[in-house]
């Protein structure tokens, strides 16, 4: 069985402070990480291959550094490694960006091709499901748990209120929950090959089959117009009272406001 | 492609057990309001079996017309019916611009219709506003706002030149329309062939999880743990609160995380939005992606050691204390005050 797992090298956002001042981001000193729940499809990847034996392709689209998310997957124990980089790459929405990656998923075997729900930095759960339909194959959303019979999965599948128990017959894309497993550590054998022995391919523009017009900026049809902090919400008073005084203020507090 | 053939606003108007879901009313009054500045109307779009009373209270809940698909293959949400749908829907009618509900559901179809119809699609929008094209006054653009960035920055983003334009959005940010009995009822029973080929999936099983507590999305008050809970075990005290002030608990992402408290309880950018009238925060540092989540409650108290906390600046009080002391003692003062009433 042939398994391509595409990830997202992105910055920790649950690290990024805002400029009290400036009210701007800090970038600075924030950490890479792979894609949360990337990571997780990754590690579902990997058991399916040590349970029934699979290659693991593991695919990234992203700026030269994105080389160190591909190295940490290689040594989590994946195969193969291609970094999908290329300037005329740059810019794109999730559709472009879709298109991309689709295109670079034609050049390789897959069964079953496993994505992240949704990256941290944009959070928009469009890559996944565009992939599918650039390539034509059914797509199973927020995946908690895979199993494979045969030619099939069967995917326990979240919604808020309920679970469906899907059943597809591969190739099919499937999105992967964080809740889905604990991701495994790399190991010091794995870090040695993959810094040592193996090494992600490098794939740019020429080694892919698609429109100049559908990629990058060019091909975004969604265009940000700005971006903005929000203006902080002007603080309340703080109290620094003793927990008795603590407690009757707040329920001062909430008679005022006919809460009580 | 003529961008001035696409006329409409349209929304997706989600179902699930042949009920119309909340999401769907709330788009309906933002729809209204986008098909106002735009001098058109706005129409739902109901996908499902045996749903024709559903359909009326779409119009009753503002709709100006409502396209309804009765087929067995809608009955329960699967991806390529829905999508397959929609895309007939969309190519036949050209709407100008389609909502959808930031659910598990929007979320899944949305992308691939976008896909498939070569359009923009933005998600989990906070805001939507029409505005006139920076280049051709006579073309109105729909402008999404998003947060971004794990929820530290907002973008406000255009798909000026493919249509329909297309974004979800978040249940509990938009309001609904006034709901009238009185509104005219105009629904288009839409007939179209779905192939069976769409079946490319099959759902074996449907589980439902038991809610045993309010939806945190309805609830009034909610009593929120973070990290500074330090367990489940601790949880119980913010249960009772919430009890006695009629509502619920929620968390932040690490109690969510740390697995003190399920999934379903998420306030935050990777949660639920919430905008209840009180909203305690207990233990909660306020990491920008919970704010996101939270800080257009009506009434903010934030209970947090660490004077410098960053949930500090959002609350109208804020009490620099220890949960552990402050939180029975104001569970005491509580059951005072429904003593004496």
């Amino acid at each position: 069985m042939n398994i391509v797992v595409c990830i997202k090298q992105v910055p920790d956002t649950t690290e990024v402070k805002l400029d009290p001042k400036t009210g701007t981001l800090i970038r600075e000193g924030v950490p890479s990480i792979i894609n949360p729940d990337d990571k997780a499809g990754l590690e579902a990847a990997l058991r399916l291959k040590d349970e029934l034996g699979a290659h693991v392709t593991v695919l990234s689209m992203g700026p030269p550094q994105a080389d160190m998310a591909l190295r940490e997957a290689l040594a989590m124990g994946a195969d193969e490694a291609v970094l999908l980089t290329d300037r005329a790459f740059g810019g794109a929405d999730t559709w472009a960006t879709s298109t991309t990656i689709a295109a670079a998923i034609k050049n390789l075997k897959y069964d079953l091709i496993i994505t992240g729900r949704q990256a941290i930095d944009g959070d928009t759960a469009q890559v996944g499901p565009q992939i599918a339909e650039h390539l034509g194959l059914p797509n199973i959303s927020y995946a908690e748990d895979i199993k494979i019979e045969g030619d099939y999965v069967i995917v326990k599948r979240q919604y808020e209120d309920r679970y469906h128990t899907i059943k597809a017959k591969m190739p099919v894309l499937i999105t992967a929950l964080s809740e889905l497993n604990e991701p495994r550590y790399m190991t010091p054998g794995g870090i040695f090959d993959a810094f040592r022995e193996k090494a992600p391919k490098v794939w740019t523009l020429k080694d892919i089959t698609v429109d100049m017009a559908n990629i990058g900026l060019k091909g975004s049809p969604t265009k940000v117009k700005k971006s903005f902090t929000k203006g902080a919400k002007s603080a309340g008073k703080l109290f620094n009272l003793e927990p008795q005084e603590s407690a009757e203020l707040i329920v001062d507090k909430m008679k005022e406001k006919f809460i009580l | 492609m003529n961008i001035s053939e696409y006329k409409g606003v349209f929304v997706f108007a989600e179902q699930r057990d042949r009920k119309v879901q909340k999401v769907a009313l709330e788009l309906i009054g933002k729809g209204k309001e986008l098909a106002k500045d735009l001098n058109t109307t706005v129409t739902a779009v109901l996908l499902g079996k045996d749903m024709k009373d559903e359909a009326k209270r779409l119009c009753y809940a503002g709709a100006d017309k409502v396209i309804y698909v009765d087929d067995d293959l809608l009955d329960i949400y699967m991806t390529e019916p829905y999508v397959y749908t929609m895309h007939k829907i969309i190519t036949d009618k050209k709407p100008e611009a389609v909502i959808y509900g930031a659910t598990a559901i929007g979320r899944d179809m949305a992308p691939r219709v976008s896909a498939r119809v070569h359009t923009g699609l933005t998600a989990d929008c906070t805001g939507l506003a029409i505005e006139a094209d920076d280049e051709d006054p006579n073309k109105q653009n729909l402008m999404m706002t998003r947060p971004a960035f794990g929820g530290n920055i907002m973008a406000t983003i255009a798909c000026p030149n493919h249509r329909p334009q297309m974004a979800t959005v978040r249940p509990g940010v938009m309001q609904a329309a006034k709901y009238s009995e009185q509104n005219p009822v105009n629904i288009e029973e839409y007939k179209i062939d779905i192939p069976k080929e769409c079946k490319n999936v099959e759902i074996l099983d449907v589980t439902k999880i038991i809610q045993q507590r309010m939806n945190i999305e309805d609830a009034k008050v909610l009593v929120s743990g973070g990290r500074g809970m330090h367990g489940p075990e601790n949880y119980p005290m913010l249960e009772e609160l919430a009890d006695l002030l009629g509502g619920t608990i929620s968390a932040s992402r690490a109690a969510v995380d740390a697995g003190w408290v399920p999934k379903d309880r998420q306030v935050g950018q990777t949660g639920k939005t919430v905008r209840p009238n009180l909203y305690i925060a207990c233990g909660i540092s306020g990491a920008i992606q919970h704010l996101a989540g939270m800080e257009e409650s009506d009434y903010i108290i934030a209970i947090n050691k660490d004077e410098t906390a960053p949930i500090f600046d959002v609350a109208d009080v804020g009490i620099v204390g220890d949960i552990f002391q402050v939180v029975p003692l104001l569970i005491e003062e509580l059951k005072k005050e429904k003593a004496t009433k």
